[in-house]
């Protein structure tokens, strides 16, 4: 079928603004304009969003990109017959002309001089195709698509017309089309503009979104966290419904004779259609103790956003901050949102100077009894207790009561053990201790700790 | 755009506008947007994923369509450990052993002609499968729906709440529209049914199934719109009290509540308000009948503390004097 050129890159657009397109659904998309059509905007619009946005962030996207393309489009198209080759296909990655491009150096001049808007507008959008405008993916290529623009237009013919007529002595025409030259270089601005918004914001947005994700995250800087906020949700999403499914596991050769008898009821007992025997796979219950002295909130904040964002993929989770001391913030962070709430507790405990024994003893003496064979004990920290007692014994008795403990240190391994770090000390009674200081190191962390449930 | 229908369309869906109007003849209220996706999905071949919050109108959708073309309704509701055997087609066991009973005397009958082993198998098999044949067979939804014979409109409820393998398994029947049985053979639909899937949103569903549908997603109507639905819905109600009681409902979907109260809620609270006899919406009425609009008590809560001014908007966006 063959996809006409406004919606190939419509097509193309929507990619980039992070709609995900296949070539079939692209395929479905030419067959649904074929029985719409173009003319009816609404009912274009309704066709294309059903068949190419398959989430409501996709709709949402889809919705700001399809009116910022048509917006594009309405100049244009409000004299369709100086656009005999609208539909032209556009020259890739165009070098930058010398001249005389499309409209021709003089002709230029011409409806600079009789400023005729449409007949520039048009001229424009055609020198934006042949520039490759659509391959645009850096703000830093704003200029330089700009002037390859205004060089195709054939720019530099009119600036030699210029200095003609500054020659022959009619210098107001001159400076005329001079004020006209520079409407029209903030026009290819604002042109280019758009462009980049239409078809370079997915790449741009996309190329963040990886660094963020391998960023340490105490570097972060304050206006990333609300994209770091989504990015966790996202992840979190993604593994909560990988693992949310599969509760049962068949165990193979091994027939439940009780519940094939029962199903078989219906003819006599005889066993027409067998079950076998299940083995139920637990939901992890666990238990975070997290350090939120200055060092390692940062870290905090994210583990604890992911926990909560697991809910679904979790049977259990209790959380606890400490400093010098330990609480309990489970209801805190039930009752308000992950923001909030976080900011509450730091209040509540935050920025003090942690002590680790005082903090393991604090946590024995009042949750202990809740520990089950069951439990997940999560620590996070840098475990650096300013040379206070570690009590290692405390973890030692965590350790055999829980199923595991897994403590997580935002600190480079060769920083353990330096200084007042009693890593080494404490991790004889962890099962896992591992560096987390990136989004992608949570990320494992919490698919391990999903995976060895399962 | 009217012409060049596919063959087995029916005249009745030749335009957006004729959609439109259809819908509402079955009392279905439908967005412009609803309207080109029940188009689109006759004229694509497509079915219609629906999404969107629970009461916004998705199962009363594919009812509409079934009761507007006059097509039978076949109704798949899926919940977890949802396979085949209840989805497509099943044995009937019982008969099967029943008629072998049966069939017992008479199968020395047949091969009583028959001298030795290999001549009596010879004429057994040239019974062929008599035993797993159509007669034998007990349609489920999936596959009535691809044997009616003038068409029919398949709802596959709640697929989100199905396992990821039958969503799988759906596919072939979504993309083709047949399904392969493997002691028959492959079954092709008469006439392609029109099929909509509705899904809640409780877990992502998966690329592939994504890509075969049209993707609706249904979300609140507007004010404009709802009045219109109560309109049709609940005919016997004032259009002052109407207005009001929309204007209403959509103030409390700004609030901050657990369950924001949905389509359906508002249509039986309009039939409460009709039942009681409400001219308007007074403090006291709407404090009463507020469990019908919301479902928490945390939610009636967070309501009732403001629902004086809540009420003194309703009337005030409603035009009436306060």
């Amino acid at each position: 079928m063959q996809t006409s050129e406004p919606l190939r890159q419509f097509l193309q657009a929507a990619r980039s603004a992070g709609i995900r397109v296949s070539a079939a659904e692209g395929i479905d998309a030419a067959r649904a304009v074929q029985v719409v059509g173009f003319s009816d905007r609404t009912a274009l619009k309704d066709t294309l969003g059903l068949v190419l946005a398959k989430t409501p962030d996709e709709k949402h996207l889809f919705n700001e990109c399809f009116d910022l393309y048509f917006k594009r489009d309405a100049l244009t198209q409000e004299d369709p017959d100086i656009t005999p080759d609208h539909q032209a296909p556009p020259a890739q990655g165009g070098a930058s002309g010398e001249g005389t491009g499309s409209g021709g150096g003089s002709s230029l001049s011409q409806m600079l001089a009789d400023d005729d808007r449409v007949g520039l507008a048009t001229a424009m959008e055609e020198a934006a195709r042949e520039s490759g405008i659509q391959n645009i993916r850096f703000f830093t290529q704003k200029n330089l698509y700009a002037r390859r623009i205004l060089d195709r237009m054939g720019l530099r013919q009119v600036e030699r017309d210029i200095d003609a007529l500054r020659k022959d002595g009619a210098s107001a025409a001159a400076d005329r089309l001079e004020n006209r030259i520079e409407a029209l270089r903030d026009q290819a601005r604002d042109l280019v503009e758009r462009n980049l918004l239409l078809f370079a914001r997915g790449e741009t947005e996309k190329f963040r979104e990886e660094l963020l994700k391998s960023a340490r995250l105490s570097n972060l800087e304050r206006r990333d966290l609300d994209r770091m906020r989504v990015l966790v949700r996202a992840m979190a999403k993604r593994l909560a419904a990988r693992y949310a499914k599969t509760r049962r596991r068949r165990l193979r050769g091994q027939l439940d004779v009780r519940r094939t008898l029962r199903r078989n009821m219906a003819w006599g007992g005889v066993p027409f259609i067998t079950v076998w025997k299940q083995k139920r796979i637990e939901k992890p219950r666990v238990m975070v103790l997290c350090d939120v002295s200055g060092s390692v909130a940062a870290m905090a904040q994210f583990l604890l956003m992911f926990l909560y964002a697991l809910n679904e993929a979790l049977k259990d989770i209790r959380s606890f901050a400490f400093a010098s001391s330990l609480i309990e913030v489970s209801d805190i962070l039930e009752a308000e949102p992950i923001e909030a709430a976080i900011a509450k507790i730091m209040h509540l405990i935050g920025f003090g100077s942690s002590n680790y024994g005082n903090s393991l003893a604090d946590f024995e003496d009042g949750w202990m009894q809740h520990v089950s064979n069951k439990t997940t004990i999560i620590i996070l920290g840098d475990a650096r207790g300013n040379r206070t007692n570690p009590r290692t014994e405390v973890l030692q008795r965590m350790s055999q009561r829980a199923k595991r403990v897994i403590w997580l240190n935002p600190e480079y391994r060769s920083a353990w053990g330096t200084g007042d770090s009693d890593m080494f000390r404490y991790a004889p009674y962890c099962n896992v201790v591992t560096v987390c200081n990136t989004l992608r190191h949570l990320e494992r962390v919490v698919s391990d700790l999903l995976k060895d449930a399962a | 755009m009217n012409d060049a229908l596919p063959p087995g369309a029916t005249p009745a869906l030749s335009s957006i506008d004729a959609v439109e109007q259809g819908l509402q003849s079955a009392g279905y209220i439908p967005s412009r947007q609803i309207a080109t996706a029940v188009y689109l999905a006759q004229h694509l071949q497509k079915p219609i994923l629906v999404e969107g919050p629970a009461g916004v109108g998705k199962t009363e959708l594919a009812k509409s369509v079934a009761t507007w073309l006059n097509l039978p309704l076949i109704r798949m509701q899926c919940y977890e450990g949802l396979d085949e055997a209840k989805a497509l087609y099943e044995w009937k066991y019982g008969k099967q052993l029943l008629y072998t009973q049966i069939l017992k005397d008479k199968i020395g009958d047949v091969l009583g002609g028959a001298e030795t082993l290999p001549k009596a198998l010879l004429k057994l098999q040239s019974f062929g499968d008599i035993f797993f044949s159509e007669q034998f067979l007990e349609p489920r939804p999936l596959l009535r729906a691809l044997q009616q014979p003038g068409g029919a409109v398949l709802l596959i409820d709640e697929i989100d709440k199905s396992d990821q393998e039958f969503e799988a398994f759906l596919l072939e029947i979504l993309s083709d529209y047949q399904v392969t049985i493997p002691e028959i053979g492959t079954v092709e639909a008469l006439i392609a049914p029109i099929v909509l899937l509705t899904s809640n949103s409780t877990r992502d569903l998966g690329d592939a199934l994504k890509r075969r549908c049209l993707h609706l997603h249904i979300g609140f109507p507007d004010a404009k719109l709802e009045g219109r639905i109560i309109e049709s819905r609940v005919p016997g109600i004032e259009t002052s009290l109407r207005r009001e009681l929309v204007a209403f409902v959509q103030q409390l979907r700004t609030l901050d509540l657990k369950k924001v109260p949905s389509v359906s809620e508002t249509i039986d609270w309009a039939r409460v308000l009709v039942l009681l006899h409400a001219a308007a919406l007074d403090t006291d009425m709407v404090h009463d009948t507020l469990n019908v609009l919301l479902k928490f008590e945390a939610d009636i809560e967070v309501a009732n503390k403001q629902l004086a001014t809540l009420t003194q908007k309703a009337r005030q966006e409603a035009g009436l004097p306060v």
